[in-house]
Formats: C-alpha cells, sequence, structure tokens
C-alpha cells in the first residue's frame, strides 16, 4: 500500500476539489436523500488561504491492491495477528477442542474388513519384509496363506503341514518362509514375488516346501534372527537352526516344560527371549553355551515382543490378563504394568515406531496401549470376531491385522479416526491444528469424557466390573491382614513386583 | 585466518611485514580478517571502501604495496567503527521495538516453571514456553515488515492544536478516496437517525425513527436496500454478517435480510428499546419497555436467558466486546452488567447522581466510558471497577474507536477525545453539525478513519485520523469479501460458535485452575517443628550477667525454662484451640404453645 503524506486529489489539477459521490452510483429510489456535499466549504476552501501546513494522513485503501487482478489468480490475504482483533480466543479454541474431540469419535471407523479363507481357526502370523502389502497366516488345520493387503485376497497357499501351524516367521530377506508346528516338522518356503502376485501366474511352483526339517518334538512357535542367518524354534526346548541343514546346531534347555514362544532381539541378533508354561520368561544369548536369565512369574506368558527402538525391552502378554514391560538389565521389576484386558493375553507385536504395542486377548479385543502407559488408548471388537489368537501391526505402522478363532483375519486401522489416502496440505495443517487443541484442552472434563468414551461390548463391560471388584476386595483384603499383624510382617509391594516370584542367572 | 595466511606467505618472504598488520588488527579493538590473495593481479590495487562495507574485511592483492594496504586497513577500521556504531544503535532501536511487540503477542507472561517439581512437566511446559515465544516473535516481525497499510495520524504545525483542526482543512490535504468518505446526507421527513457498520466496516445500516431502513456499501457509495416499515424503529443491528439485521421496531425486534424481506418476528422479546448482537455466540440481546433483557439464539432460534432487570425502564445498552458481557446503564445512575447464565448482575455500579446517558467500552476490555444526567462523564477501570477520570460535560452518545479513541456525541456537537498517555484523555477532535441538529448515536467505522454519525436530520461522516485499526485481517473481518468468503466464514462461525456459558467477567479464565479457596492449615509436624526451632531459639537466648546471689545456677536455670515455656506457649494455645471439639450447636428450643408442651422431649435429668 502506498500511503504518500501529502497526496493531492489530482496531480494534474492540484487545486481541484473532492469529487462528491457520483449520483449515478445512487438507485433512482435513493434520489430522495439528497447528497449537499459541503456546499458552504467548496466557498470556504475557495477563500481560506493556505497557511500553516499540518500533516495529515488517514487510512486510505485502493480496491485494487486488496483484491486479485484476475479471475483465476487466487485470493489475496492478509494477516494482522493482532490478539485485540480477536476477541475470546481462549473459548474458540477450547469449542474447537471440543469439536474436534466430537469429530474424532464419529469418524473413528477402525474396522477395515475380514480376509476369509482359513478353514481353522488362524493361529499364527509373520509379516513379509519384502512387501507392505503382504502377510502370512497360519492356521490350526496346517494351512498356510500369503495374502495381500490391499486386495483382501489370498495370494498363495503353501500346503503340506499335518496338523497345526503354530509359528511362522520370515528370513530378513524376504525370500524365505520358516514354519513349524504340531506335526514336529519345520518347513522352509520360497516366497513369491510381488510381480507373480498382481498376475497370479507363476511358472514356479511355491506350493512346494524348499525343505523339511523333521524334528523329535512338536513345535510351538519359530523366530528368525533379525540379521543374520539363523532361526529358533520353540518346543520341549529351544532349538537354533540353519537354513541348510537338517538339524539345529544348537540347543538350549532350562527346566523340562514346554516354551511356548521365542522372539529375537531387533539390535542384538544374538539375543532371544522365550517364554515356557512353567510360568517363566528365560533370556539367551547364543555366543554362549547356556541361558542368560530367567524370571519366573505367577503366571504364564504367552508370547513376547521386543521394542524395536528400545531393543532393551520388551513387553510380555501374560495369562493374567495383563502386559508386562520389562527392562532386560533390571528383571526384578516390570517397568510398566499394561492393565485394560478381562481374559488372557494371547499375542502382542510393537509398531515399528516403538511407541504402541497392540495385543489380541482370549476375551475377544484387541487392545493398543502406548509403550509407557498402564492403560489402553484404544479397543477393537466386533461382534463376530472371536478369541484372537494373533495380532501384527503392519510394517508402515499404519494398520493392524488380527487373526483369530473364527478363522478370519481382520484388518483394523493403527488410528481410528485417520483419514487414509494422501492428504492435501491444508487438510494435514488443519488435522495437525486440531490435534493441538485437543492435546491443549485434554484436561477439561468435557473434552475428557468424549475423548475416553469406547464403547464396550456387554460381556467385556460385566467382566471388567467383575474384576475391578475381585482386585479391590483382595486389595482390601490386604490391608486387613496388614493390620492385624506384626508390623514388618507384610511389607507393601508395588504391583510392578508383585506378579514375580523371582529371578534366576 | 590470519595465522594460515601468515604461513603461506612466508615462503614468499612477506614474514616480519605480515606480523606488523597482524599486530595492527590485533591493537584495534574491531579487527578484521585480512585475506591476502596471491593469485589476484600483480599490480597494487587500492581496496575500493564499498568492498569493505559489502562484507567486512578487506580483500587486497598479494604483491600490493603493505605500508599503504596498512594504511588503509587503519582507515576503514575507523570508519567500519563508526558504521557498527551507528549499526549497533540502530539494531537496539530494533530489538527493544520488537520486543516490545512481543510483549503483545506473548499475551502475559510465561508460567513460572522455577517453583515445579515435577521435572517431566517442568521439561514440557520449558518447550511450550519456547514455543509461545518463537510465535509471539515471528508475529512480532509479521506486524514490523509485512503490515501493507499505516495509522492514519494529524500533526498541527507549529502552535496550532489538533482539536483546532477543521474537516475542510483535513479534507484539502487527504487523497481522493478520503476525501469521498465524508458527506452529509440530509433525510428531514423520516426522523432521527441510528446507524450501525458491519464488523468488517464495509456496510452501513441506517433506521430512521419513522420506519426508515436502508443498507449502504460503504466502498462503492452503494444502497443495497432501502425501505419502509411504517413503524417506529429504534434500533437497527447487524447479525453476524451483512446478510441480516435486526431491527427494533414498535412492537416486537424483526429480523430482515438484505432484500429486505422479513424472516423473523421475535414475539417474544416485547417492544424493544435497544438490541446488540454478540457476534461470536450468535445471541441477540435486546432490552424491552419492561426493563427485561432477554437474549436469543439466532442460530437454533432458542430463547437462552429472559431476565427482568427490575431497575426501570433503559435504552443504554452496549456489549463490551472483550468478554461480551452487556452493560446496561439505568437510570437510577447505576450500571449493571449481564451475562445470558446469571440472574442477577454480575456487577452493578453506581456510577452517576442521576440518569446514565450512554455507555461505551474500551476494546481491550479493561475501560469503560458512562455518561450521565450529571453533567459527568467518568472513565472506569473495569479491572478494579474504579473510576480513573472525571471529566463534566453532557453526552447522549459515545463510542470508542479500534485504536482507543473516544467520540462523545451532545446536541449539534462531536468532540472526539484521545488517550493522552497514563489514560488521561483529552480533547482531541471536534465537530460541530448545522445547529439544531440533534446527534442520536456516533458510531466508528471499523478498519477507516471515519466516524458515522446519525442524527435529527439524516446522517453525516466526518474524518478522524487516527481512528481506525488500519490492517485487517483477512480471515477476523474483511471488507474485500467475496461471495464464497463470505459463505465459508459463516460456516466456520457456526463450527466456532461459543457456548453461553463462556460469557464471564475474564474469558481468560476459561482453562485455567481456579485457585485454593482456603489457606490450609498448618499439619502437626509443621508445627511441633515451628515449635522445635522456637525453643531452640530460646533455650540459645544469653543472660547478662547478674551479680550478687542473682545469678545463682538454680535462677539461670529457671529464668532459661521461664523463657522456653514462654517460646512454647501460643503453641501450646492454638494446639489446645484446634483439639477442642466444635462447638455444639446448641438446639434453641422454641417455645412450645402450652396445649404441646407435654409433647416435647423430657429432659435429661
Amino acid at each position: 500500500m502506498k500511503s504518500y503524506r501529502f497526496v493531492r486529489q489530482n496531480p494534474a489539477k492540484p487545486n481541484a476539489l473532492p469529487l462528491p459521490p457520483s449520483p449515478d452510483s445512487v438507485s433512482s429510489c435513493f434520489s430522495r436523500w439528497r447528497f449537499c456535499l459541503f456546499e458552504r466549504w467548496k466557498e470556504r476552501l475557495r477563500s481560506e488561504q493556505v497557511h500553516g501546513r499540518m500533516k495529515v494522513k488517514v487510512i486510505s485503501r485502493s480496491t485494487e491492491e486488496f483484491t486479485r487482478e484476475r479471475g483465476q489468480d487466487l485470493q489475496k490475504v492478509f494477516r494482522n495477528y493482532d490478539p485485540k482483533l480477536r476477541n475470546h480466543e481462549k473459548a474458540v479454541e477450547y469449542t474447537r477442542a471440543l469439536n474436534a474431540a466430537k469429530l474424532e469419535k464419529i469418524f473413528a471407523r477402525p474396522f477395515i474388513g475380514a480376509m476369509d479363507g482359513h478353514i481353522d481357526a488362524v493361529s499364527c502370523m509373520a509379516k513379509n519384509p519384502n512387501h507392505l502389502k503382504g502377510i502370512f497366516s497360519g492356521s490350526m488345520d496346517g494351512d498356510i496363506r500369503l495374502w495381500d493387503i490391499a486386495t483382501r485376497k489370498t495370494v498363495c497357499q503353501f500346503p503340506g503341514h499335518q496338523g497345526a501351524v503354530r509359528g511362522l516367521t520370515s528370513s530378513t530377506d524376504g525370500e524365505m518362509l520358516i514354519s513349524c508346528g504340531t506335526d514336529c516338522t519345520v518347513r522352509l518356503w520360497k516366497v513369491p514375488l510381488l510381480k507373480m502376485m498382481d498376475s497370479s501366474e507363476s511358472d514356479e511352483d511355491y506350493s512346494k516346501p524348499l525343505a523339511v526339517y523333521v524334528w523329535k518334538h512338536a513345535f510351538w512357535a519359530v523366530d528368525h534372527q533379525w540379521d543374520g542367518p539363523l532361526f529358533a524354534t520353540a518346543g520341549s526346548q529351544v532349538d537354533i537352526w540353519d537354513h541348510n541343514r537338517s538339524e539345529p546346531i544348537n540347543t538350549f534347555e532350562w527346566g523340562k516344560d514346554t516354551v511356548i514362544s521365542v522372539r529375537f532381539n531387533p539390535g542384538e541378533p544374538d539375543v532371544l527371549a522365550t517364554s515356557a508354561s512353567d510360568r517363566s520368561i528365560t533370556l539367551y544369548d547364543l555366543r554362549m553355551s547356556s541361558p542368560v536369565r530367567k524370571l519366573i512369574m505367577r503366571t504364564k506368558t504367552n508370547a513376547i515382543c521386543w521394542n524395536p527402538m528400545e531393543p532393551m525391552n520388551f513387553t510380555a502378554a501374560n495369562e493374567d490378563c495383563s502386559c508386562y514391560s520389562y527392562d532386560t538389565r533390571k528383571l526384578d521389576e516390570a517397568k510398566v504394568v499394561h492393565k485394560d484386558h478381562v481374559s488372557a493375553v494371547m499375542d502382542i507385536d510393537y509398531s515399528p515406531t516403538g511407541r504402541e504395542f497392540v495385543t489380541g486377548s482370549y476375551d475377544r479385543t484387541v487392545r493398543i496401549f502406548p509403550y509407557n502407559g498402564d492403560h489402553s488408548r484404544e479397543i477393537y471388537h466386533t461382534k463376530r470376531m472371536q478369541r484372537v489368537f494373533c495380532v501384527r501391526y503392519s510394517c508402515d505402522g499404519s494398520y493392524l491385522i488380527s487373526g483369530s478363532d473364527d478363522t478370519n483375519l481382520r484388518l483394523w486401522k493403527a488410528k481410528s479416526s485417520e483419514q487414509m489416502g494422501v492428504l492435501l496440505p491444508r487438510e494435514r495443517k488443519k488435522l495437525e491444528y486440531l490435534d493441538a487443541v485437543k492435546e491443549r484442552y485434554k484436561h477439561l472434563p468435557e473434552v475428557k469424557r468424549i475423548v475416553r468414551h469406547r464403547h464396550l461390548p456387554k460381556p467385556i463391560y460385566k467382566a471388567a466390573a467383575l474384576r475391578r471388584t475381585m482386585i479391590e476386595a483382595e486389595n482390601k483384603r490386604d490391608l486387613r491382614r496388614r493390620a492385624h499383624s506384626a508390623p514388618g510382617s507384610m511389607p507393601v509391594q508395588p504391583f510392578r513386583k508383585r506378579r514375580i516370584i523371582k529371578e534366576d542367572e | 585466518m590470519i595465522s594460515q595466511l601468515t604461513e603461506r606467505n612466508t615462503v614468499k618472504g612477506w614474514n616480519c611485514s605480515m606480523k606488523d598488520i597482524h599486530e595492527c588488527l590485533l591493537a584495534s579493538p574491531t579487527h578484521n580478517t585480512i585475506k591476502l590473495w596471491g593469485q589476484h593481479g600483480t599490480r597494487s590495487k587500492a581496496p575500493s571502501l564499498k568492498k569493505v562495507e559489502a562484507h567486512g574485511r578487506l580483500i587486497f592483492p598479494a604483491q600490493a604495496n603493505l605500508r599503504l594496504c596498512l594504511l588503509l586497513t587503519m582507515v576503514a577500521n575507523q570508519e567500519i567503527m563508526d558504521k557498527d556504531r551507528l549499526v549497533t544503535a540502530i539494531e537496539q532501536d530494533m530489538s527493544d521495538e520488537l520486543n516490545l511487540k512481543t510483549r503483545k503477542y506473548l499475551r502475559g507472561d510465561g508460567a513460572n516453571l522455577e517453583t515445579l517439581r515435577d521435572k517431566k512437566l517442568k521439561g514440557q511446559l520449558a518447550v511450550r514456553e519456547k514455543l509461545y515465544g518463537q510465535s509471539a516473535k515471528a508475529a512480532a516481525k509479521a506486524e514490523k515488515w509485512l503490515m501493507p497499510t499505516e495509522e492514519g495520524y494529524l500533526e498541527p504545525e507549529g502552535l496550532e492544536k489538533t482539536w483546532m483542526v477543521k474537516q475542510e482543512s483535513i479534507l484539502r490535504e487527504v487523497d481522493v478516496i478520503s476525501s469521498r468518505k465524508p458527506f452529509d446526507m440530509i433525510l428531514p421527513e423520516l426522523g432521527p437517525y441510528n446507524l450501525e457498520y458491519a464488523s468488517s466496516g464495509r456496510y452501513m445500516l441506517v433506521g430512521g425513527r419513522k420506519g426508515h431502513l436502508a443498507m449502504m456499501d460503504m466502498m462503492s457509495m452503494d444502497l443495497i436496500k432501502e425501505f419502509q416499515v411504517r413503524e417506529t424503529v429504534r434500533d437497527v443491528v447487524f447479525l453476524h454478517n451483512e446478510q441480516f439485521f435486526a431491527v427494533a421496531q414498535k412492537k416486537y425486534p424483526y429480523i430482515y435480510n438484505r432484500h429486505g424481506t422479513e424472516i423473523h418476528c421475535l414475539q417474544e422479546h416485547g417492544a424493544p428499546l435497544k438490541l446488540q448482537f454478540l457476534d461470536k455466540h450468535f445471541l441477540l440481546a435486546s432490552v424491552n419497555k419492561f426493563a427485561q433483557l432477554h437474549y436469543q439464539d439466532v442460530s437454533t432460534g432458542v430463547i437462552v436467558a429472559n431476565y427482568r432487570t427490575g431497575l426501570g425502564r433503559t435504552d443504554v445498552m452496549r456489549v463490551n466486546p472483550y468478554n461480551a458481557v452487556i452493560g446496561l446503564g439505568h437510570s437510577g445512575g447505576k450500571v449493571t452488567m449481564w451475562k445470558p447464565t446469571s440472574v442477577k448482575p454480575l456487577v452493578t455500579m453506581l456510577c452517576h447522581h442521576g440518569p446514565v446517558t450512554a455507555v461505551a467500552f474500551h476494546s481491550g476490555g479493561q475501560l469503560m466510558a458512562t455518561a450521565g444526567m450529571d453533567r459527568k462523564i467518568k472513565l472506569w477501570d473495569l479491572r478494579k471497577f474504579g473510576v480513573l477520570n472525571t471529566y463534566s460535560g453532557h453526552a447522549q452518545t459515545m463510542d470508542f474507536s479500534q485504536k482507543g479513541l473516544l467520540a462523545i456525541g451532545n446536541g449539534s456537537r462531536v468532540q472526539v477525545w484521545r488517550d493522552s498517555g497514563n489514560q488521561e484523555y483529552e480533547k482531541y477532535m471536534s465537530h460541530a453539525m448545522v445547529k439544531g441538529y440533534q446527534i442520536g448515536k456516533v458510531s466508528f467505522r471499523p478498519y477507516e478513519d471515519v466516524l458515522g454519525i446519525g442524527h435529527s436530520m439524516g446522517i453525516s461522516s466526518i474524518l478522524i485520523p487516527g481512528s481506525g485499526e488500519p490492517n485487517f485481517d483477512t480471515w477476523v473481518a474483511n471488507p474485500y469479501e467475496t461471495t464464497k468468503q463470505r459463505r465459508e466464514k459463516e460456516v466456520h462461525a457456526l463450527l466456532d460458535k461459543l457456548q453461553p456459558e463462556t460469557i464471564m467477567l475474564e474469558p481468560s479464565k476459561i482453562a485455567t485452575v481456579r485457585p485454593p479457596r482456603r489457606k490450609e492449615r498448618p499439619t502437626k509436624k509443621e508445627t511441633e517443628e515451628e515449635m522445635e526451632a522456637a525453643v531452640e531459639a530460646a533455650k540459645s537466648i544469653t543472660f547478662k550477667k547478674k551479680t550478687k546471689g542473682r545469678n545463682k545456677p538454680s535462677k539461670r536455670a529457671a529464668k532459661k525454662e521461664e523463657e522456653v515455656l514462654k517460646a512454647k506457649r501460643p503453641f501450646l494455645e492454638q494446639q489446645m484451640n484446634n483439639d477442642k471439639p466444635l462447638k455444639k450447636q446448641r438446639i434453641v428450643e422454641a417455645e412450645l404453645p402450652k396445649a404441646l408442651q407435654r409433647f416435647s422431649r423430657k429432659k435429661a435429668s
């Protein structure tokens, strides 16, 4: 905006008078209004001699400078961030936060679709590290399938197992799939390439395993090293295998009970953790001849997952409805106890970001927990989903896949109200803004109530209430017992330690 | 840099002279880097000072005459030093100015993190505070460099006073566009006129007492619609945009659209005297002949509140733009402030001895101006509800501009007052209408240096330099709004509609923690500790050495014990008070009539 101090009306005629508003612009019915534009002023203006020069400036804007020139131009935007122009800032922000919370609830549609195909319960799953949209699943009848998540169709089947498939894993390069089952065999399969997946024409036969290794006990789980050629199976003992050897290269045993899950550490390729049905969690190092450490809890641990971003921490999915996050260096107490399920937690998987993990439970729900939070942020359930046996995050961390007793795999969004697909920059900015105000006002009762509320199926709601009552009763009993016993004979133990029996080395 | 170059030049045998330069440079306080370029031409060239200015360092060809170089370096250094001094002074000024502006955008002081014990919270808040600081700084810079329009001003020459400047002489100085803004519209037939500007300042609504309604586009000076309702019109007000307006007519308020079509008749309000619209809340407030205050939500049509003021009929009503609280001026000299969620007024102030004739609120929310029939105009501080200044004068109508000028209409004269610092308002400009015109309403036009005057013979407008906010925000109020933008804005305004509960005296208190009401009692442990400290202090008192049997050990011990007891006493007394059970409320037995006395409970004997 040009602003001159002494702008004359018309540079050509410096003494010309200001023009009255032209009568043409006034409609005919308006003509009753007489514009008497300073008739008296005119005379004075002429008569008055110019004496002292004062400085005057008033705001004047020319329309051309504040509007666009052509129709195809963008509209001009002028900002003035002065707080004085914006009254009720806080109230407006609060209203926006409240509306954003409500909208989030409205748009929360996490379930994308079910993948139907197995004829028995889905017992295990494995990600395909080479293909974002591929996932392997194994079922109780011995069927292994490769799914295309985008189309939610089976791409390929790997028949062969006689009994249930209990473990699935793929090698680090993504070219090999390893399965094991109750028929005492470990099978190695070649994974079809993505191109083949799309055209579904294969000159190679993927339904024949590359190798079948028969061993002397039934298998419960298998996991491949994150970086290396080895994989470990769990059964009545822990066996370490090489791809090319028909017998395990190493075997570990600590106690006589069945080992039910095994997971390699993502940071240290030689470290693995197992859990066994004698309620123990055991740490092994392949470079040593014997197990490193053992932790015995009060209940059995069904699955273990390492945090991929903090590889010294792992979380154990326990039979007592909770998950326990441990630091490997300090196993005498859990870092966090994640409570919310109302039945045994069957499987657990960390998001690739390491900030969240998903659990599947025998209570027919899938929950998402923050890695350091003791309660879940989200619960997913459908009427038709039965006991969940396995859950996995997708490799990009934006989807979840759950496999359950009802023979289906189900695909969920990791953020229930997230808008899928490409966002325009403006959309993204708006969403970021709404997230920020929600974060800012999350402590206010109304916002908090809306954000926290989750609808629970009736059985779960009742079971949770029952569990609460039981825990309260137990606490009360403890309190009374403590009050009536000798001081110091019943030390108060935090819940993080209470479920641990002992730690062996 | 220099040491490197020295090394490089040692080979060529420049060792000694380079050292000289080095020393010379070290001696000067602002020593500049000297670069010696071996590759440059063989002829000695005097380095141009322009280069020095541009880069702040000297570049010489290697074979240049060293003495010359040295001399030049010193001269250049001197110049650079002077320049530096100037530059630093300017920079200081600029940073001061920026700091001032940043303070405005910081919206108050940050949280005091020193007192926090929770380290995690402290860290989070520290990050947040840093972000606030950054955004405030960015906003301040944007204000400094990116604002397209400058504020208006009026600076008289020599001994002249601003209030002596006539409209004619202002008109002579300003540009064409501005010179079209003042006008007198003489409409003698349809009675005293009321006027109202839309929030963007582009549209003006005019209502004549005898039923003449008109809407004008003030930018193009076009008449948008004009019609007659053939009924008394007491007030006109724009709703959330220029598409709708409400009119206080003889029996009810009506809502019209811009084509003059009647949309609603709001019968619940009764015969309204004054209307106000709270744009963030979409509430239309009216006060009627029976002194009832009505709030109606115009987006849903719900009557939000209906309160009797109980202080008599009044047509003095203004909304405080800062907190959307409505101020009513009453004939008893009281000013009351209302919100839709309380039956009783939030504040009742006795402002004048006699009826209140006008009330105006500053947009900052801290200043209120009232005028009464007692020939007083008072400025009030709304933070402590105390009077700041009292001036003598009558005012039928008052209005604060966006920049804080106060327009006062009285009879056929308009005065504009300005804050001369420290909230001392003094006369800034004045304007006289033709004798006999009675001014009924003055209203500053937002984002323009224009004051609109509604009077008994029509409407006028005059130029008041420095009254309006020069820079508008497209997303707040846009005078150049297109249809599409208007529609978009309407939707957003509805999404962000505030609930009536958010109206309160201090709107920044939303989402803050209420401070604890009572001071908590010290815990038992704390009192015990305090007592122990007092006892220790008493024990450590050393006594004067007395003579003649008064300094016996037993006496000294007794004295000490007494001191200790004295120190303990207040604590023990307090403890006793605390331990005492609260006084039982004595049940006063009512004297029963004789016939019923036999049923009263027997006293335990």
